[in-house]
């Protein structure tokens, strides 16, 4: 980050600190208010939580410190160690991923070329944390759960790389920044008017990126690792009190962080067209276009989690190898060509 | 026209619900959300449902009925209805009669933790002493209070509703209930 | 003679021991998977003992008794209308529906008719509670497959079903409405047109379900040959309501039963049966039952003669000697009470025959060779209470 002022090296780290914090819980708190406790109940026709705060507002904080302030219960039979570090390797790997995500033309934590090759690389680290959750856990349905993970999240990994490399041949470059400047500044047929979202062109991309992010985040309809009707929690079950606070916090995290990797690749991030891109005033406007960017997917990935049921783990896996990843090759060859000859 | 796939028409089904819950106004102000109205949930404790009728919450006793016959203690699948009573001298109805002897009621308890409320004992009354009331707010936080004495179930008959007319065709005639003081 | 020393003999011969030992301590053969008690899935305490081979079961075997209540041993001592208290609460969605068969059998023995009225309203309030008992199944089959709406649109939809049974009986879940020789009481004014709205409520809540989930893709592949029933092994186990309906049988004691007072001969409606016997056939065999049970309260409450609620029975009632057995066909499928009487005031023993005992017997035969999650999918759609289980 680059400051106006000149400020100690300390007082940057404190800064980036707060600012990664603030990154990563303002979508992973607004993602679980506004969707998991507000849409979802008026899709169902109740009111979901309404004592803690005005309209529930505060309920989530009221869940947080009830989730702190329950006894910690490991099982007798569970591997220690690895109980206790699965948690942390996913919560690790969320915060990871919004290292590189852009919010104004200065505001990134680290604008690093290989941007988005970076995200999806460390968003694949939640993977182990799963499965050592599974394992670790000394529970025949956590057991289930983890492997049904393990082959899932590898299984869609594929197709979320592979939608990916439709917009970095289109935009011509890694660096997300640079992608999102590569939408601000195109055109479409000439019209630069809202500059090239690559919603437009890419929308088979779009399509893929999404359907392989509902099972990279485990939401229905690729629910099966959590499967609460046959599994309980799948691998989150022997898991209470503030572990389990860090599974919540980081599923709902990671939520927010797909949902701002398809919104600065697909929907041209923190710009909107009429703004200025190079501007100071960027740097704070950019991240509210942003979050609500992201509120815009996040909602449609909600909206799908609580519509339809789940898929059986073969028939996930066949989704996956014999549909998704042809269409994405079909993606890439598409704009190959098309990028060439235009 | 090509079929709309079904997955589409069940993300219409939800988004129609959620609209109907967020906007449920008519007319005018169609588009003003508010979601307490259009959503079913009745928020205890601030608003309050009211019952039917004919719901069975809790029984009331009108203790000058009373003969202590005991039907009711006899007839309850759950033995929850404790009845004491002794025998008493009453003067005569009429000057220069002979004395009469009437049962007077000492206990009368019915334990809320057991009961059942199947209408048993109110049913087979035969001198329409007990009597259903809707009311429903009496949790206690100890079980030992959810025995009703007789004076508290004394109480309960001030909420019992006037029994309802009933529909065309039926032959039943609607019940009257009791005043009290009137023996 | 190979050039391998007697030393690398032995070693090799030490290593394929060593592997061989940890073979059998991986033990890759099969791990035993306790479904319940306490499980989302089984609509209560019923345990099943699967063995999988990763994810396939090898074998099932289903462990109830958890909810053992005792009922035949608890009416030896209890008198006819303290019977029927208790019985309400062996399927307790559709209370009504259990004392329907038990106060038919008494005034079997009894010789003893109700009036026309009093039958008219039984079938209605019958009919209402196998509304409000299917209509759940159809929204919380969608919970057991992961989608969770549907099960709130269910739980909504029956709310109304219960305030209605609650306006006429004062109870909502436990009416205790029927009597030997009639009903308690009649219906209160403005119950017809009020139910008759629910009911067009209902039929709007079961084209809702079609859309949401009958017509969805992802319900089609969940349900859609799996748990195949034939007929014939489906009629050998016993199985009987919509389940056995869903594989080709057209069986419903409803229209069948000669003897039964009830006023179904006169009343103008269909048997819903499907061929394929799968899951899917199950669910589609029910959302048709609820709609044509909707069709039916219509029908019974429009056509309601006037009349007595009561015939004329002692006040004490004491049933005469003898035995009587009578079946209705419930929610859940067959269910009867065999009553035996020697003139008191209580039976001497009533055997109850329950639905769901006779259903869930298939499962050790359904449920070999199916992946984990289809056992959830045919314990869903064979839709069984623990209550009816285990009574």
């Amino acid at each position: 980050m680059t400051f106006a002022i000149e400020l100690a090296y300390w007082q940057q780290s404190i800064l980036r600190v707060i600012g990664v914090l603030a990154a990563v819980l303002i979508p992973a708190g607004t993602f679980v208010y506004v969707f998991l406790f507000k849409m979802v109940s008026f899709m169902q026709s109740r009111l979901g939580p309404m004592e803690a705060g005005p309209y529930g507002s505060m309920q989530l904080f009221a869940e947080v410190g009830k989730f702190i302030q329950k006894e910690d219960i490991v099982p007798d039979a569970a591997d220690k160690g690895l109980f206790k570090l699965a948690p942390y390797l996913i919560v690790a790997s969320v915060l990871l991923t919004y290292f590189v995500v852009p919010f104004g033309p200065d505001a990134v934590f680290a604008n690093l070329d290989v941007g988005i090759f970076f995200a999806l690389a460390v968003s694949s680290i939640s993977v182990i944390g799963i499965l050592i959750a599974g394992w670790a856990s000394a529970n025949k349905y956590s057991l289930l759960g983890g492997l049904r993970a393990a082959g899932q999240l590898i299984a869609y990994e594929l197709p979320l790389l592979l939608a990916v490399v439709g917009v970095v041949i289109q935009a011509g470059t890694m660096n997300l920044q640079g992608i999102v400047a590569a939408q601000a500044d195109g055109s479409v047929f000439g019209w630069s008017g809202i500059g090239n979202p690559y919603f437009l062109t890419q929308f088979i991309g779009l399509f893929i990126f999404l359907v392989a992010a509902q099972a990279e985040l485990t939401q229905t309809p690729f629910d099966m690792p959590i499967a609460e009707s046959e599994l309980v929690a799948g691998y989150m079950t022997e898991y209470s009190g503030v572990r389990f606070l860090l599974f919540f916090i980081a599923e709902f995290a990671s939520a927010g962080a797909f949902a701002a990797l398809a919104a600065t690749l697909f929907l041209g991030g923190w710009y909107f067209p009429g703004l200025d891109a190079t501007a100071n005033y960027m740097n704070v406007v950019g991240p509210l276009i942003l979050l609500a960017k992201i509120m815009l997917i996040g909602g449609l990935i909600f909206f799908i989690r609580f519509t339809y049921p789940r898929f059986r783990e073969d028939q996930l896996q066949r989704f996956a190898w014999t549909i998704l990843i042809p269409l994405s090759l079909l993606n890439i060859f598409v704009t190959a060509i098309l990028k060439v000859v235009f | 026209m090509p079929k709309i796939p079904g997955l589409v028409k069940g993300l219409g089904v939800t988004f129609k619900e959620m609209t109907k819950t967020v906007f449920p106004n008519e007319g005018v102000k169609k588009l003003k959300p508010n979601p307490s109205k259009g959503a079913v949930t009745v928020q205890y404790p601030h608003e309050k449902e009211a019952p039917a009728t004919r719901a069975r919450g809790v029984i009331a006793l009108l203790e000058e009925n009373c003969t202590v016959c005991m039907l009711c203690a006899r007839s309850c699948p759950d033995w929850c209805i404790y009845i004491e009573g002794h025998k008493q001298k009453a003067p005569p109805r009429r000057p220069g009669g002979k004395e009469r002897t009437v049962s007077a009621l000492d206990r009368f308890d019915i334990d809320y933790a057991l009961c059942m409320y199947c209408g048993i004992c109110v049913e087979v009354c035969p001198f329409d002493a007990l009597f259903w009331s809707p009311e429903y707010e009496y949790s206690e936080p100890r079980i030992a209070e959810l025995l009703h004495d007789k004076s508290r179930l004394g109480e309960w008959m001030d909420a019992v509703p006037e029994y309802e007319p009933y529909e065309a065709g039926s032959e039943v005639k609607v019940k009257k209930l009791p005043k009290k003081g009137a023996k | 003679m190979t050039a391998v020393s007697e030393r690398g003999q032995l070693q090799y011969i030490a290593a394929q021991a060593a592997d061989a030992r940890v073979n059998v301590e991986l033990e890759t053969e099969g791990m035993t998977l306790n479904i319940g008690p306490q499980h989302p899935a089984t609509h209560g305490t019923l345990r099943i003992i699967v063995r999988l081979d990763g994810e396939q079961v090898i074998s099932a075997d289903p462990v109830m008794g958890y909810m053992h209540r005792g009922y035949e041993k608890l009416v030896e001592v209890r008198t006819y209308p303290q019977i029927n208290t208790l019985v309400n609460r062996i399927d307790w969605l559709s209370s009504f529906c259990n004392e329907v068969p038990f106060i038919l059998a008494a005034e079997q023995l009894m010789d003893v008719q109700a009036p026309p009225r009093a039958q008219w309203i039984r079938t209605a309030l019958f009919e209402m509670g196998r509304v409000a008992n299917i209509g759940l199944f159809l929204g919380e089959m969608g919970l057991q497959l992961g989608a969770l709406t549907a099960a709130f649109y269910a739980f909504r939809d029956r709310e109304y079903v219960l305030n209605q049974i609650e306006a006429v009986t004062g109870g909502r879940f436990h009416p205790n409405f029927d009597r030997i020789g009639g009903l308690k009481d009649d219906l209160p004014k403005g119950w017809v047109d009020e139910t008759k709205r629910v009911m067009q409520r209902l039929r709007d809540y079961c084209d809702e379900m079609e859309t949401l989930l009958v017509g969805n893709e992802i319900f089609e592949a969940r349900t859609r040959g799996i748990g195949v029933i034939p007929a014939e092994i489906g009629l050998s186990y016993g199985l009987s309501g919509a389940n056995i309906r869903a594989s080709g049988v057209d069986w419903d004691i409803r229209r069948d039963d000669p003897q039964s007072p009830l006023p179904y001969k006169e009343l103008d409606w269909k048997v819903w049966t499907h061929p394929d016997g799968d899951s899917f056939a199950r669910y589609w065999v029910r959302l048709q039952e609820t709609r044509e049970a909707t069709a039916l309260v219509d029908q019974l409450l429009d056509g309601l003669p006037s009349g007595p609620i009561m015939a004329k029975v002692p006040r004490i009632i004491k049933v005469p000697e003898g035995e009587a057995y009578v079946a209705t066909e419930n929610p859940l499928g067959e269910m009867g009470y065999y009553v035996v009487s020697k003139g008191d005031l209580g039976p001497f023993r009533v055997k109850i025959r329950t639905a769901s005992f006779n259903n869930i017997s298939i499962l050790p035969w359904v449920l070999k060779g199916v992946y984990v999650p289809d056992v959830i999918t045919i314990l869903g759609t064979l839709y069984f209470i623990l209550g009816d289980i285990d009574r």
